[in-house]
């Protein structure tokens, strides 16, 4: 028999503003525990929420890049649970009433179709606290930092509409890639900025109810996901073989190291968090104009970006994936095609090689690199006008990007201009063939091989400055002689 | 001088004259507080290192002559319930008993930059819930025109009533400072929604409740509401600056144009039985003094009342469980010795640290707002809050504001063993005024077998001056009330 | 509606809140009897009432995103009951997973 995987997915992704999302401490990773606190985010008595305005606009920024409606009404409630690291012992979340609802983001599977795997909703609410635990045993303890406590998060929500775990992996990197690319996340898995709990079931192919749910918790990175929902779609799968489908829905944990699922606990059946709405937060009106300058402002999505290199440029289409997928190589790309009226696949060839391997090797983005698109768009031309060679320009563009210098600057404080003056280079070349009368010979014979012998001592007697084209037409004017 | 019956007019002068400074009259009010209060059990916390500091620093402040106010070096009393950063802020609670804010409350940093001088931190129901101070973890206060009797759910009363402090700052989530105040013979007032701000208040019903002033009489009344309203960017839900209920904290009449002051008397709040006729008498000749000003009686009604009392205690309780759930013996305040696991850390903490009625609201909140009441107690609840709220806004269409008794009677007897739903009762009369958001004015209207009771001033936001100017005309009418026994 | 010791010690359960037989009993009867009364609520002529959810119109009330000065960790941990090394200690928290 045939069995179909159904999944779904809830991310948590932490938004990248500059304060929390109901106070004004700090929200930044990695500072000494409890330091960036006050009344607010640990709960103190009396202290009171103020929604952080940036919070909202990003939330409705990922709702847009998501095809999301923006809810005109929308509010606040407390989820309310007793947990160490919950410093009110409830979450300020969205209940009913969410900012965004019913979007959709389409992937292409591995088998090259195309599927649209629609959001159920995004709302708005506050991170808790982090826990750490010490000791072993009975003497074992846990220590509790709240500086992460009162980060704005954003959980987004799909419908069950994902069918395999490459899917999974397929649809959470581009959420990833939009999400960063729209600026509102760092979208970090390993610093928790980026987490996701999937849900998954295995039913008879065509069957149209649903089998037992899974919940696979707190998988930490693109290849748990796809590794735990893998193991976990097998394990089902047997279970419904063996016609013993799993008694009751499950909250289960990943193995990283035995690589299997194991079981956490079984499913509350839905733990009432006796949700209210919050009387200290007044609800949000959002205006159509809000929506719509928000709206304005967002990129060119990676989608787009993508489609318009291969048509606009011509790009082929794995050169458009890798250029497109990251904004900041994106935005280096264009602003260098702005500035250099050549081929665009010769812009994407450098920054996709030399610029990429440098970047890689510094562990740098784009816009942290010295190297400014101006300074690219310069030395092409350079090439272009035969100012320097190709091969000169691989030792410029190295020194580009380690000391920001202009093409210009380096050629000539280097002396690495292009030798293109004939007399010059006849000089070089009648000296060439006098020192190798052994390869002239040869070639005068009809192996026209040494002529490329001739070449490269031409090219290694002017440090390789020499036009390689005017040394090819001179080589063969005095040969042929 | 007997500073302690001047009003704070004359205490204000006799600063800026400097016949008396700041560090005198603080002192002189620390001996009194220091005498009484084991009697009257009026406060949790006195201040006094800290009050004789602010006091030289209001001293500094009035020998400079500047930034003087009405309040600088004047010594103000602040319920536990509020934030005082670095004096211990209990909520008179076991739970809190060692908790010190590293935080002031927005109404203690406007009464400090008024230059008062925050001596003491009044007894109250644990968080505020009750109505007679019984709810105490330290002990309930006493009344101070009969130590047997309760004194309303606030110790700044009693201790504004016996001359201990000349002002006090309270809060209110469905009476508990009016129904002090008519009770120990002061004035009170319950502002409206959003005109105070509730950052720094220990929330118990943060949807209902707001701090509001306490004093002798209404002048030194209406001049304290006045520094503690305005605008916070602290609390999301405090009226912005300008627009309506913002606009009338100054004390005037009615509006130009009317004949005269409309009051409204809902004929709901003088039918049930419950009433005493003698406190009905007095409430009623109240009226009479208002009308006899020019002013015109309207019968009104507002057939709602009812239903808002029992709404109420619902809200009132579905709030108080969310409040209190993040008193975990975690962060802050107490932590029981026998949290040997997390599991246990919540349980005993909180059982041994809450005290019966915080328990029992908690329990009746968490009810209400679970999954299978929510609809039947928690919405509908909502739903005749908004009945109460129109039948109001209807009423104030017919009238300027509106006149009810506080209380059905005088105090009860301190300690007294009433069912927790016969307490509830006790807020019929006031906790309209906090479903509704409306201002609300307690002030003395006589006495009854020799204690206070008092009328309620009702009016909506933005027309708390009306208010003011209504009690002064009652005050002048009626003198102001002083406990015997308190005197030099 | 009439409110059960045994609902009462559940709801006590959810709130942390530990209840000798005793109490649980008398909360039981005090609560019921104030259920009776305030129960009134769904009888009230509240048809085509829209609940208040918020008692003021005000909506959008906003902070900017600009970091405030959080507290000095002394402070934040001056009133914790068990701290350690610029923590909160309590006692283990079973872990997840
Ligand atoms: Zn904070």
């Amino acid at each position: 028999m045939n069995y179909e995987t159904v999944i779904g997915l809830e991310v948590h992704v932490e938004l990248k503003t500059e304060a929390k999302v109901f106070c004004g401490c700090a929200a930044r990773f990695g500072a000494e525990p409890n330091t960036h606190v006050c009344p607010g985010c640990l709960g103190m008595p009396g202290a009171l929420p103020v929604l952080n305005k940036r919070a909202v606009e990003y939330c409705i920024k990922a709702g847009l890049a998501l095809n999301c409606r923006i809810a005109p009404f929308s509010r606040f409630d407390r989820k309310q649970y007793f947990y160490p690291d919950l410093p009110h012992a409830y979450q300020i979340s969205q209940d009913d009433l969410p900012l965004c609802a019913g979007g959709g983001l389409k992937i292409v599977n591995p088998a090259g179709e195309e599927r649209l795997v629609r959001i159920n909703r995004i709302h708005l609410e506050e991170e808790a606290g982090r826990t750490y635990h010490s000791g072993t045993g009975t003497a074992g303890y846990s220590l509790l930092d709240f500086n992460r406590s009162g980060l704005p998060l954003i959980e987004i929500v799909t419908e069950p509409d994902l069918r395999s775990p490459e899917e999974a992996r397929i649809f959470l990197e581009k959420l990833q890639e939009i999400l960063r690319y729209i600026e509102v996340s760092d979208c970090k898995m390993e610093e928790g900025s980026f987490r996701c709990d999937a849900n998954i079931s295995v039913r008879p192919a065509g069957s149209r109810e649903f089998g037992r749910r899974m919940e696979i918790k707190n998988l930490n990175s693109f290849k748990a996901i796809q590794a735990a929902l893998a193991y976990e779609e097998n394990r089902l799968g047997s279970l419904l073989a063996a016609g013993t489908p799993p008694e009751q829905e499950e909250s289960r944990g990943w193995d990283e190291t035995r690589g299997m699922t194991f079981f956490m606990r079984p499913k509350e059946k839905a733990t009432d968090y006796r949700y209210f709405p919050d009387p200290d937060l007044p609800p949000l009106v959002i205006a159509e104009e809000w929506v719509e300058a928000i709206r304005a402002g967002l990129p060119e999505l990676p989608e787009e970006k993508k489609n318009r290199y291969v048509k606009e440029y011509g790009l082929p289409v794995q050169d458009a994936d890798l250029l497109g997928s990251f904004r900041e190589t994106a935005e280096f790309f264009e602003a260098t095609l702005r500035c250099y009226s050549g081929e665009p696949k010769t812009v994407a060839n450098w920054v996709m090689g030399d610029f990429a391997r440098l970047l890689n090797l510094e562990k740098l983005t784009p816009a942290q690199s010295k190297l400014k698109p101006e300074a690219l768009a310069a030395m092409l031309q350079m090439i272009d006008d035969g100012q320097i060679s190709g091969k000169i320009a691989k030792t410029v563009f190295e020194e580009m990007f380690y000391s920001g210098k202009s093409p210009r600057e380096i050629v000539a404080e280097k002396g690495l201009a292009q030798i293109s003056d004939e007399n010059q280079l006849t000089a070089v070349v009648r000296e060439i063939l006098a020192k190798h009368p052994g390869p002239v010979a040869d070639y005068r014979a009809g192996k026209t091989k040494a002529l490329g012998f001739l070449v490269g001592q031409v090219m290694k007697e002017t440090k390789g400055q020499a036009n390689p084209g005017l040394v090819n037409k001179l080589l063969r004017e005095e040969l042929d002689k | 001088m007997e500073l302690s019956t001047l009003s704070l007019k004359e205490l204000s002068d006799a600063l800026r004259e400097k016949t008396v400074s700041a560090r005198e009259l603080t002192g002189a009010f620390l001996e009194r507080i220091n005498r009484f209060n084991p009697e009257l059990n009026a406060f949790v916390t006195v201040a006094e290192e800290e009050a004789l500091a602010a006091a030289d620093e209001a001293d500094r402040r009035l020998a400079r002559g500047e930034g003087v106010t009405p309040l600088t070096g004047i010594p103000v009393a602040v319920a536990d319930t509020i934030c005082t950063k670095g004096i211990k802020t209990t909520c008179a609670s076991r739970i809190l008993e060692n908790f010190i804010p590293p935080y002031d409350a927005t109404a203690v940093s406007r009464l400090k930059e008024a230059g008062a001088v925050i001596i003491a931190k009044t007894n109250t129901d644990e968080f505020g819930a009750g109505t007679t101070t019984g709810y105490s973890a330290f002990g309930p206060a006493r009344n101070p025109w009969d130590k047997d009797r309760e004194p309303g759910g606030d110790g700044g009363a009693a201790a504004v009533a016996a001359g201990l402090v000349p002002l006090a700052v309270s809060f209110d989530s469905g009476g508990s400072l009016r129904r002090a105040a008519a009770f120990c013979g002061v004035t009170g007032l319950k502002p409206a929604y959003g005109s105070v701000s509730r950052y720094g208040l220990a929330a118990l019903a943060p949807s209902l409740e707001q701090i509001g002033p306490l004093a002798r009489q209404v002048d030194d009344l209406a001049l304290l509401y006045q520094v503690l309203a305005g605008p916070d960017p602290l609390d999301a839900t405090s009226l912005p600056a300008a627009g309506p209920g913002r606009d009338g904290a100054e004390v005037t009449g009615p509006a130009a144009g009317s004949k005269g002051l409309r009051i409204g008397l809902p004929r709901e709040y003088f039918a049930g039985e419950q009433l005493q006729a003698a406190v009905k008498e007095r409430v009623l000749a109240a009226a009479g003094i208002l009308a006899e000003k020019g002013g015109e009686q309207v019968d009104l009604t507002l057939p709602s009342t009812g239903y808002a009392l029992a709404a109420h205690i619902l809200l009132a309780a579905a709030e108080a469980s969310s409040s209190l759930a993040r008193y975990d013996g975690v962060r802050y305040g107490y932590r029981s010795p026998e949290a040997t696991d997390i599991d246990l850390l919540y349980k005993k903490t909180r059982t041994e640290g809450f005290g019966s009625e915080a328990k029992r609201r908690i329990l009746l909140g968490t009810l209400v707002l679970s999954a299978e009441c929510y609809n039947d107690y928690y919405l509908n609840a909502q739903k005749v809050r908004a009945l109460v709220i129109r039948e109001f806004k209807e009423a104030f269409t017919k009238c300027d504001l509106i006149l009810t008794p506080v209380t059905p009677g005088a105090p009860g007897r301190a300690g007294g063993e009433r069912s927790p739903l016969l307490q509830y009762q006790d807020e019929y009369y006031t906790a309209g005024a906090n479903l509704a958001g409306l201002a609300g004015l307690s002030l003395p209207c006589g006495l009854v077998d020799g204690l206070p009771v008092g009328v309620q001033l009702l009016a909506p936001a933005g027309r708390e001056g009306l208010l003011f100017w209504a009690a002064r005309i009652l005050e002048e009418a009626t003198g102001r009330l002083s406990p015997p026994s308190f005197q030099e | 509606m009439n409110l059960e010791k045994e609902k009462v010690k559940h709801l006590a359960e959810l709130a942390r809140l530990e209840l000798g037989e005793e109490e649980a009993a008398e909360f039981s009867r005090q609560l019921s009897e104030v259920l009776a009364y305030a129960g009134k609520v769904r009888e009230a002529p509240v048809a085509g009432m829209e609940p208040v959810i918020h008692l003021l119109s005000l909506a959008n009330v906003f902070r900017e995103d600009e970091v405030e000065p959080s507290l000095p960790r002394e402070e934040a941990l001056a009133n914790a009951p068990h701290r350690e090394e610029g923590f909160f200690r309590v006692p283990r928290i079973l872990e997840e997973n």
